[in-house]
């Protein structure tokens, strides 16, 4: 969708990190991205190498771990997974589904020097 | 491997290599049990005169030179930044008792025709303000102003979304009145606009009847996050091939919660109930300002 734009929303977050816990390099990116987030994971790696040229995370290695989405089914009782926000219930194919994760969009961690 | 830093713990010995990474935010890490730095191999020697060797280990961390590389746990939102600027939004709304609400939808949809007839019938019982989003030109906002309604435009530029940080400049130019309404025509777009929270209080996406009636499925994440679906333009049905109510039955199947209202922007048509909701979201937004719901709008 916007991958540019996170991309830019994860520089703020190192260029303020950088400051609060005194680093000036980052060498290595992990981040949590939930299946219903909406992020095109191969868009993000092309955005991610173009938006943090000439910064502190210049040629950082960047990992993405893609996280399932849980939803708690109204009809089975129970969590079950999903991967759109438009599926059925995989055990009962209703559609009375809670979503409860799967949105994820958030920095882990970072390797820094 | 120890993940922390990289170096392999049976592999990589590490003299005066102390395990106490300074992470900077008071975690510990847990190297489990089979994994301890007991300081004593032998086969990598650092200091002392002696030869410095990383070779063995995985270069990831202990790349030569760079021997100070640590690992530090931030858990912060991508997003964070913008949710910020977001809360402070909603709470300058909450403390003014402004309702806003975040029109989202394709190009094309007839929202800013939906937005002017809105604003001509509201305007005299509610304080109205618009805040128009387009990636260039401000015919938009001048519409806006021709029905008497303060209007700013942002333009996005090359952005396919408002943000919350520029809907926090606009306030500061547009000033929105204590117990109004404030409209935000987000930028033309189904996909984008859903991710970015801009401190309103419900996001009302407009859907055309002559749309797709499978756009809740194409772009659910938009339709997920509106709390109302307007099923705009509906004087034309008669003319299309569109089945309102599988297009419903797909809004709820990625939006339980979503209530649909029928409306025409053209004909009028349904309009009435859609003010009805404005006007009821209004009443929930002005419990804690009783002051303010006694002024314009207090019958509606």
């Amino acid at each position: 969708m916007h991958e540019m734009s996170l991309c830019e929303g994860v520089l703020q977050v190192l260029e303020t990190e950088a400051g609060k816990q005194g680093f000036s390099k980052v060498k290595r990116v992990i981040l949590d991205i939930g299946v219903l987030s909406g992020v095109e994971i191969p868009a993000f790696e092309f955005a991610f190498e173009v938006v943090m040229r000439g910064t502190l995370a210049e040629n950082a290695v960047l990992e993405i771990n893609e996280l399932p989405a849980q939803a708690w089914c109204l009809m089975c009782a129970e969590s079950v997974t999903v991967n759109a926000r438009y599926d059925a219930c995989p055990k009962c194919g209703s559609y009375q589904l809670q979503i409860s994760s799967g949105d994820e969009m958030r920095i882990k961690e970072l390797e820094v020097d | 491997m120890c993940t922390v830093c990289g170096c392999g713990s049976d592999e990589v010995s590490v003299e005066g290599h102390t395990h106490e990474h300074d992470h900077g935010h008071g975690h510990s890490h847990d190297h489990g049990p089979e994994h301890h730095h007991a300081h004593d191999h032998d086969h990598h020697s650092h200091g002392e005169g002696g030869d410095i060797h990383y070779g063995t280990g995985p270069a990831r961390a202990h790349v030569p030179g760079l021997s100070q590389s640590r690992m530090v746990e931030i858990e912060q939102n991508i997003l964070g930044k913008n949710d910020e600027y977001a809360n402070a939004n909603r709470r300058f709304f909450a403390e003014r008792g402004v309702l806003v609400l975040n029109l989202v939808s394709s190009p094309g949809s007839g929202k800013t025709t939906l937005l002017t007839r809105t604003i001509t019938d509201l305007r005299d019982d509610f304080d109205v303000a618009v805040i128009e989003g387009d990636q260039q030109t401000t015919n938009d906002a001048e519409r806006i102003r021709e029905t008497g309604v303060p209007a700013l435009q942002i333009n996005t530029g090359k952005g396919c979304h408002l943000d919350a940080h520029m809907v926090g400049h606009a306030l500061e130019k547009l000033d929105p009145t204590p117990g109004g309404i404030l409209f935000i025509e987000n930028v033309g777009n189904l996909v984008c606009p859903a991710a970015f929270d801009l401190g309103e209080a419900h996001k009302v996406a407009i859907l055309s009847v002559t749309e797709g009636e499978d756009k809740p499925l194409k772009y659910p994440d938009m339709f997920h996050a509106a709390d109302l679906m307007l099923l705009n333009k509906i004087d034309l049905l008669p003319y299309l091939d569109f089945d309102v109510e599988q297009c419903i039955e797909y809004a709820r199947r990625v939006n339980p919660r979503i209530q649909v209202l029928q409306v025409s922007a053209t004909s009028g048509e349904g309009m009435d109930r859609w003010y009805q909701w404005i006007g009821m979201s209004r009443q929930m937004r002005l419990l804690e300002h009783p002051e303010l719901l006694a002024g314009a709008g207090a019958n509606a």
